[in-house]
Order: C-alpha cells, then structure tokens, then sequence
C-alpha cells in the first residue's frame, strides 16, 4: 500500500477505512441473520405445529374441523365445539368491547379535559399490563359468582324460554368466558382506536363544526365515519387477541366440549381445550390432536392478524388523507 | 320549527357526550375492582412465610403454611433466560431494520414481527415443548426460557426499530465524517443516543412476558421445589397461581391471591420503571 501521504493526502485518505471494512460486514450479517428471525419463527412456529399434527391429520382428515365430538376414550376427536366456543366467546367480546373502546377512544380524543388524557391513557395501559392468569382469577372467584347470582340467574328467570338463556344456568359458561376476554382486549382496543381518531385531521372537525354541527354531529359525519376503515382494524386486531386468549378462559369457560344454544352453559375454546389439556394427553394420537388445534387456532388468527393490519395501515397511506 | 330542531341535535349531542363518559368509566372500572381484591384477598395472606418458604401439602389443622418463594424466584429466572436468549436477537435485528435493510425488506420483517406479536402465548408453549422438551426428555426451566424469548424477540424487534429511526441522520454522518466504521457508529453513536427508548421497550415486553402462563405450561411445568438445574422443571408465579386457584382448597386459593399480588407487584415495577424512564427522556 502507498504509504507516501505528503505526495498525495487524497489518496491517502481513501486508503483509510479500507483495512476495517470486514468489521462492517461483519456486524452487518450479524444484525441481518438477527432480523432473519422472524422468517425463522414463522418456519419454527409453521413446522411445529404440521410436524405434531401430522398424525392426527391422517387420522380424520378435514373431517377434523366438522366432528362435533371430542372423546378421548373412544378416541373420537373434532374440533368443531372448540371452534363454535372461540367463534361465540370472541363475538360477545366484541360485541361488548368494540362499543366501549370506541366510546372511550372519543372520550379521549375529543372530550376529555387536557390534563384528563394522559393520566386516564396511562390508566389504560396498566389494564393492558395485567396479566391474563390475575383476570382468571378474578373471574373465577369474583367474577363468575357475582354474574351468577345476578344476572344470569335475572335472564334465566325472565327470557328462560329463550334457547340462549335456556336452564340450567352455569357460573363457568361460554358467556362469562365472553366477558372476561372482553375486559381483556378493552386496552388494545382503545388504544389503536385512540391512535386512529387521532390521526383524523382537525380541518375534518373544523368542517363541521364550521357547517353548524354540534359536538356529536362532527363525531359521528367529520370523525368517525372518516375514520371507519381504521377503527374496523382495530377492532379486528382485538378479533385476534381474543381468538387466543388463553389462561383467562381456561379458567371461566367451564371446559367442556359440547355445541349448546345456551350461553349460559360451559363450552370449551381452541386455546383453552390445548392448555388444559395438553399436560394430560399422554397418547400420541391425543397429543397430536392437540397440536392440530393449536395449528387451526394459529391459521385463523395470523388471517385475522394480517387483516386487521392491512385495514389500519390503509388509512395512514397519504392516499386517503383527503385533508 | 328550526329552534326545537336544534334543541333536539343538542340534547342528542349531550346524551352521546354522557355516553363516552359512561364508557370510560365502564372500561376503567375492572381495574379498580380487580385492584381492590388484590389487595383485600393479597395482603391478608401474603406473609413472611409467603415470601420465604416453599410450598407445602395441605395441612387442615395448620394452614396458611408453607409458601411460593421458589415460584418467586423461578419467575424472576425465567424473566432472566428470556431477557438473555430473546434481547439480543431482537435488538441486533432492530438494527438491521432501521441502519441496513432496503425498504422492502424492512417492510416485510416489520409485518412478520407484528404478526407474530398477535400469535397466541399458548402456541409458544406448543413449540417450546417440541423444541425442547420433547428432545431433551424432560420439562425445563431452559424449555419455558426459549418460549418466552421467542415470545420476546418480535416486540423487541419493533420497538428498537422505532427508537432507532428517531436518532437525527446528521448523528450519523458526523460519525462517517470522522472516518468512523458505520458498525462502530451503530454501536457507540446511535445506540448510546436512544438507550433509554430502547431500555424502555425491554421493561415492556419483559412485563408481558412476566405474566405468561400459557408458554410455561408444558416447558417449565412448575415445581414445588427449589430449581438447581436448566435442565430441571422451575416453578414460576403465573403458574402456581393457577393451580392453586382451581384446587379445592380455600387455603391454597387464598395463597393464589398472594402471589398474584407478588406478580402484579412484578409487572408494575417494571412498568413504573419504564413510565420514569419515558418520563426523564422528555425531559432532558
């Protein structure tokens, strides 16, 4: 190498970084076989759960998905009444915590005081941080007893006619199992949605208001319609977040595998059915069912997931910012 | 006409206005309660002995004995093995994602990580168990480390990513400037400048995973026992709590709400340590 630097500096110069440039190369692969990760988890996760399932899925096929029975000594294995006890606790979930969040996410955004926002937001997120075996244990002890006593015990008496309501009413059952998982995706939900009404541009409101409209006229025509698509994937994410609750569930629900009108009778989830029984399984035809839950409960919330992303980065692409 | 119109839209207006303050409430308010039990079922069973000894057979002439140190100090170990395993993989490829990687790869990476932050806990459990345990013969304490780092690595991923664009590009050139290798301006220069953001997003995916019963399941199994060994079953809070709370016995329910006190102890330090640290960053 031309070490004659007083000749030319400039060439000197660019001999510089040469010598170190395999520790940039170096760091770089480092960094990127890092990032490869997540394709390695998808793979892990992908393999796992086809490899364990294999037997199961030669056993009974795609009848597997609509075989409402679930009886390990027989041998007898569907997972139907597993997918009617996600599909029916997630909509009450839904249907109870969509609402909320929304209210709260316009709360936060539009009406509370200033000095409100922060400290209720922050009150938000330590409900995120609780951990699903503490709601469990709520519910189980608190919860369930309470709902029974009152409420159930209130619709068994009047709408008892109606199948939903239909006796005999059950403390663990598919509708606490519901309202728990409710109370659980409360946080995520409000938070995305806050985030969402937020980003709605204030000429939006100012419009309205400009045309006359009161307070809830501009949330409803300048706010939430504008934000609509954005709220829908929030409340899709949360769709995701409660197809796998786990703990909580397990703890409420009541476990057991049957498809009941009411919702007032124990049912089972797709997530529940694996941890509660998975420690038990000890054949290798009802361990592998098992991982052929866990394979039909990841299919449909990594679906739900990837939707639920789609809808809400469609409204932060400058495209539909029609500010 | 026009005027009793108007008191109409406004009424509806105020009752719409009531309503969002109705919901908040209403979504505020399990935190409260689950708060109050905490504290009224926690504090009456958490005792010297809770803290300090292990877990004991139901004695109906003695109870309240025995206790869940080793579930206590199991959880804290296992928050350690996954901080271990899953913190570097996820920084490292932060990284990659906000110094190296072209957009289009980065976009990909960024949508896998958050599709994997949506796959239930209990899968990873699932995969822990074939990973490891299935292998290896035996429940263990390294079985529910790696499912909680896998758990970890995506949220880390994420929330490094973001602190990392945020550093000022002119950091970077004046590094370039010096003649600094770009790996050592990485490390030295833009991780220095957003330590605290990256920090935070640590505490924060610790305190979820802290919680996690789902992956502990069927790879740490739980033990009533002291850990001596990886290679060992190790008890761990979240899922001492759940059997004790679906045992037929008052006594060891009422240890239930002892360590889910202990627990929600846990995951609030660490969350208060992230609010400060968000706190001091504002300001400085």
């Amino acid at each position: 190498m031309e070490k004659n630097l007083t000749a030319n500096p400039l060439a000197g110069a660019a001999d510089l970084p040469a010598p170190k440039r395999w520790g940039n190369r170096l760091f770089e692969s480092v960094t990127f076989l890092s990032a490869m990760m997540i394709a390695v988890l998808f793979l892990v996760v992908g393999y796992v759960l086809i490899h364990g399932a294999r037997l199961a899925m030669g056993t009974f096929g795609w009848g597997f998905l609509t075989n409402p029975h679930w009886n390990p000594v027989t041998e007898n294995y569907g997972a139907l009444s597993f997918i009617f006890g996600t599909v029916v606790t997630s909509a009450i979930a839904l249907i109870i915590a969509v609402p909320l969040s929304v209210g709260t996410a316009v709360f936060l955004t539009d009406l509370a005081p200033i000095w409100l926002r922060q400290p209720l937001s922050s009150v938000i997120e330590m409900l995120a941080a609780v951990p699903s075996i503490i709601w469990g244990l709520w519910g189980l002890f608190v919860l369930t007893p309470w709902l029974h006593d009152h409420p159930y015990t209130w619709l068994n008496t009047h709408f008892g006619n109606i199948p939903l309501f239909g006796s005999p009413i059950s403390a663990c059952c598919i509708m606490s199992a519901g309202i728990i998982v409710a109370v659980m995706i409360l946080p995520i939900v409000t938070s995305v949605s806050r985030e969402i009404l937020r980003s709605v541009p204030d000429l939006q409101r100012e419009a309205a208001y400009g045309l006359g409209a009161t307070r809830w006229e501009v949330t409803r025509i300048a706010v939430l319609s504008y934000a609509r698509r954005g709220l829908m994937g929030a409340a899709v994410l949360g769709l995701g977040r409660a197809l796998g609750e786990t703990m909580a569930v397990t703890m409420v629900i009541g476990n057991s595998p049957k498809i009941q009108a009411s919702l007032l009778q124990p049912g089972w989830t797709l997530a529940s059915a694996i941890a509660s029984q998975f420690g038990e399984a000890s054949s290798d035809l009802s361990r592998s069912v098992l991982f052929e839950v866990g394979l039909v409960l990841v299919g449909v919330t990594i679906i739900v997931n990837i939707g639920a992303l789609l809808l809400i980065r469609s409204i932060e692409t400058p495209g539909s910012r029609r500010a | 006409m026009s005027s009793r119109y108007d008191t109409y839209r406004k009424f509806k207006s105020t009752c719409m206005s009531v309503l969002a303050v109705f919901c908040a409430l209403l979504v505020v308010l399990p935190l409260i309660l689950v708060f109050i039990y905490l504290l009224q079922m926690g504090i009456s069973s958490l005792n010297w002995d809770f803290l300090t000894k292990l877990p004991q057979p139901v004695d109906p002439d003695h109870p309240g004995g025995g206790g869940m140190a080793n579930a206590i100090v199991g959880t804290l170990e296992l928050m350690g093995l996954a901080l271990v395993m899953g913190v570097p993989i996820g920084l490292l490829g932060g990284i990659y994602l906000a110094e190296y990687g072209s957009e289009k790869a980065a976009v990909w990476i960024r949508f896998g990580a958050d599709v994997l932050n949506g796959v239930p806990s209990i899968v990873w459990g699932l995969v822990g168990f074939t990973l490891v345990v299935a292998p290896m013969q035996n429940y263990s304490a390294f079985a529910g480390g790696v499912a909680l780092a896998f758990m970890m690595i995506p949220m880390v991923l994420r929330t490094t990513e973001e602190v990392l664009v945020l550093v000022p590009g002119s950091y970077r050139e004046a590094g370039l400037a010096l003649g600094i290798p770009r790996w050592k301006i990485t490390l030295h220069i833009v991780l220095r400048t957003a330590i605290k953001g990256i920090v935070t997003g640590v505490l924060l995916a610790l305190g979820r995973v802290a919680g996690e019963t789902a992956p502990l399941l069927f790879t740490a199994l739980g033990s009533s026992l002291w850990n001596t060994s990886l290679k060992e079953p190790i008890a761990a809070l979240p899922i001492q709590i759940y059997y004790y709370a679906i045992s037929p016995f008052e006594d060891q329910n009422r240890q239930a709400w002892a360590g889910a006190l202990v627990l929600i102890l846990i995951v609030f330090i660490l969350s208060l340590s992230v609010r400060m640290l968000s706190l001091r960053r504002k300001r400085s």
